[in-house]
């Protein structure tokens, strides 16, 4: 029961990922690329419809997670207290910069609009590759020192940083060389992705520039992920255990390596939904394999003292969760109409959407 | 550990108070824009359209807010009730995800073709959309107070050795007792809130000779279903809702009625007078007597238990606090059946868009629903300290161990400064709505 839980848990949050994504990515493409008018608009027109429900799933992921693995929900919140509220900050920035903006007909609004729409997005996807980054890495749960907890095994804080930034110091802080590396691939990851989205959904002038940015982008991110394959076995001696006991597993690094190699085809891509389907591919990919490396880990422990959290430690009581499947099932399957109808309707490009102007 | 607990409460009890502002006319207003489209789709009227198109402006921003304000909710949970999360996930984090798949994904995804989709779907299929919304949002409502409901009377759980709350009955979650009437007493207060705000934007508008046609029908509108749900929340639902914190949290009814002592042959209700805790007796009263014992029991000697039958311990931890909230909102409340009801009777005899004082009134009348929907959550919520779940889990139990008073102040300085801002933008946004007032479909 735990496992099939770990499985919805894991497919929701890589849902979120995939759809929220291609939102902070139109949010950085919006920040450094939109100059005029009309490419704003049609970056907006993009995303304007959906990206409220994409922004359910990671609501929607905060409940299961409360509900099924009641124990990981609180420590990890409570641990990652200062970086959770300022994606809190950060989201909400971000929903009023798309929904204020059209509100009223002013220069300085507008501008001031664009900004916190595009920076929080920036933010926001360096902050979610932080937040991986720091599950693979692992905390001091208990916050040990000289071999003594200071508190219950499960519980933990972090502060953002300690002056060293490394993810090896005694005195861990959230973001240190090695979650920051994570970060910025969450960056350009994500910025492809929506680069690829707005040329899916628009008919816009910037397309063409736009397939440049993503070719150029790839090229990057394809650096900055060998990078982190190399230093990776620092931070986790034996990255590759699950994969050699289970060689199935390797389907999910041969997605991730699709998605980067097929982005490179960007410029020739005759369909316009094809980009947008390889970054999927990537991020897929790249989250599954990076769970799958530390399965069943939810949360790894950077001590000898207190044990890492499993997906088998941190559960909710056993009716509880075969009672939830019942509901659960129910409920998916009215999302899935729900979605169905919602893509539907704005099927195709999305220029004559106005959106914020109701 | 003091001021853990005390940051910890301060921000969850502002960052819900304001979040609740949105919410409460959202699922008002849904039911009342559902009522506008299904009289456009019987009359055929323009009139009606307009009326739906205007209000689903101003329940766009204010969903847009109600969203953004509620995520920090679902977090804080966890960021700062760590304990009480990890002990009880197991129950309410049940109703919470379900809050999450069945209505945040209904109303975000219907939401959308709602406020974009009119020419796209055509007008029975924009008003089933629209329909959905209102059934996402009510359904929001019915699962965080079935969420409440368990924590006021905890049911269908066991407790193991490690202290954790398990659940033992999925089916007991809804059959609660708590559930129904705090629920339909919550969506009454809702309803209030629209109404007054429909109905004082309606008088604006005819007091400044602006509108005048929408002004009549905001008004009309606004008095129809004020005067329902003003009478539905005293009677039954707050009668209800107040019978099941006598049988169920007598202490908390002692305190929210003023009652520091039993009394023989009967209680009086308090209808004024201030709380003196130390020297347990009321300053300045004014009370009838035996009427609440008869409200309470039908009796007019029943006997009403005094906050003397219960240990200190027990004692809610800010009566005069609770003792004013109750007694604000049962106040406004008495307030709002009379101005209804004069209104009614004005619109009754035809009079009532030339009853100038009466339009008056309604207008200045529009913020108070919004403070006695909030007064009566902290009576609510007051009312069941000092414990986070009734009789089994103190509050000082629940909080985040590793998360120190500085880091919280530190939040929830943060969400203040936000807050103010998002207020701010809120009230110049829909006061410009406002100001500019609904259009007329332009003709073909």
């Amino acid at each position: 029961m735990e496992l099939f839980w770990y499985i919805v848990l894991m497919t929701m949050l890589t849902i979120y990922v995939i759809l929220d994504g291609y939102d902070f990515g139109a949010g950085i493409i919006h920040l450094f690329f939109a100059k005029k008018e009309k490419d704003k608009k049609a970056i907006t027109s993009a995303i304007g419809p959906f990206w409220d429900a994409n922004e359910v799933w990671l609501i929607a992921s905060g409940g299961v997670l409360f509900f099924a693995f009641p124990t990981l929900y609180a420590s990890s919140f409570s641990g990652f207290y200062l970086p959770l509220m300022m994606i809190l900050w950060l989201l909400i920035f971000r929903a009023i910069g798309l929904e204020l903006r059209g509100q009223v007909h002013n220069k300085i609004w507008e501008s001031i609009w664009d900004k916190a729409f595009g920076i929080s997005s920036l933010l926001l996807a360096l902050f979610f590759g932080i937040a991986l980054g720091n599950v693979v890495r692992g905390v001091n749960l208990g916050m040990v020192t000289n071999g003594v907890s200071a508190h219950e095994p499960h519980f933990f804080f972090l502060p953002l940083w300690n002056s060293s930034f490394s993810p090896h110091a005694e005195h861990l802080g959230i973001i240190d060389w090695f979650t920051l590396l994570l970060g910025i691939i969450g960056v350009v990851a994500l910025a492809i992705h929506g680069a690829n989205w707005i040329i899916f959904k628009t008919n816009s002038d910037l397309n063409e520039k736009l397939k440049n940015v993503a070719f150029n982008l790839n090229i990057a991110l394809l650096i900055l992920v060998i990078v982190s394959l190399f230093i990776w076995h620092i931070i986790e001696p034996h990255p590759f255990h699950n994969f050699i006991d289970q060689p199935w597993l390797w389907i999910f690094p041969i997605i991730t390596f699709t998605g980067l190699f097929g982005l490179f085809k960007v410029k020739s891509f005759k369909k316009h939904g094809l980009g947008f389907l390889f970054s999927s591919l990537f991020l897929f990919g790249g989250l599954t394999s990076t769970v799958a490396s530390i399965f069943p880990k939810v949360l790894p422990s950077t001590n000898d003292v207190n044990p890492d959290l499993t997906l088998y430690n941190v559960a909710a009581h056993e009716y509880g969760l075969s009672v939830g499947v019942y509901w659960f099932i129910i409920a998916a399957f009215l999302v899935g109409v729900y979605m169905f109808v919602q893509y539907r309707v704005f099927t195709g490009k999305m220029d004559d959407v106005d959106y914020g102007e109701h | 550990m003091e001021d853990m607990l005390f940051y910890d409460r301060m921000q969850f009890a502002f960052t819900i108070t304001f979040h609740y502002l949105f919410p409460q006319l959202t699922m008002g207003l849904s039911l009342m824009i559902v009522y506008f489209k299904w009289k456009f789709l019987r009359t055929k009227v323009d009139k009606f359209n307009d009326a739906a198109k205007f209000w689903m402006k101003i329940f766009a921003l204010n969903f847009a807010m109600g969203v953004v304000t509620g995520i920090p909710m679902e977090f804080q949970f966890g960021t700062n009730w760590a304990k009480f999360s990890e002990l009880t996930g197991g129950i309410i984090g049940q109703t919470l995800a379900m809050e999450g798949m069945f209505s945040f994904f209904l109303e975000s995804s219907f939401l959308g073709l709602f406020l974009f989709g009119e020419k796209l779907l055509g007008q029975k299929l924009h008003f089933l959309t629209g329909f959905l919304v209102f059934l996402g949002s009510w359904a929001s409502g019915y699962l965080i107070i079935a969420t409440h409901s368990w924590m006021q009377y905890p049911v269908g759980y066991e407790i193991l050795e490690n202290g954790k709350f398990v659940l033992t009955n999925f089916g007991a979650l809804f059959s609660n007792p708590w559930l129904l009437p705090s629920f339909l007493h919550n969506q009454m207060g809702s309803v209030i809130t629209s109404s007054f705000v429909m109905a004082g934007v309606g008088a604006f508008y005819l007091l400044n000779n602006k509108h005048s046609a929408f002004g009549k029908l905001f008004v009309k509108t606004g008095v129809i279903f004020g005067l329902i749900s003003s009478i539905l929340v005293a009677f039954p639902t707050g009668d209800l809702a107040a019978k099941n914190v006598v049988k169920y949290q007598p202490v908390t009814f002692a305190a929210m009625e003023g009652i520091f002592e039993t009394e023989e042959g009967g209680s009086e209700i308090i209808l004024i007078g201030q709380p003196d805790v130390v020297n347990k007796k009321l300053d300045n009263k004014i009370a009838v007597p035996n009427i609440l014992s008869f409200l309470t029991y039908q009796r007019w000697d029943a006997e009403i238990k005094g906050l003397n039958e219960f240990d200190e311990s027990l004692h809610p931890t800010n009566i005069p606090g609770l003792y004013y909230a109750y007694h604000i909102m049962v106040g406004l409340g008495t307030i709002f059946i009379g101005l209804m009801l004069l209104a009614a009777v004005q619109l009754y005899r035809k009079k009532l868009y030339d009853t100038k004082w009466i339009l008056w009134a309604l207008m200045f009348m529009l913020p108070f629903p919004y403070i006695a929907n909030t007064t009566g959550w902290y009576t609510a919520e007051l009312g069941r300290q000092p414990w986070l779940v009734y009789d089994l889990l103190r509050t000082a139990d629940g909080i985040s161990p590793t998360v120190s008073s500085g880091n919280t102040l530190f939040t929830l300085l943060g969400f203040i400064g936000l807050y103010i801002l998002l207020g701010l933008l809120f009230l110049m946004l829909a006061g410009k709505i406002i100001n500019k007032g609904p259009e007329t479909a332009k003709i073909n």
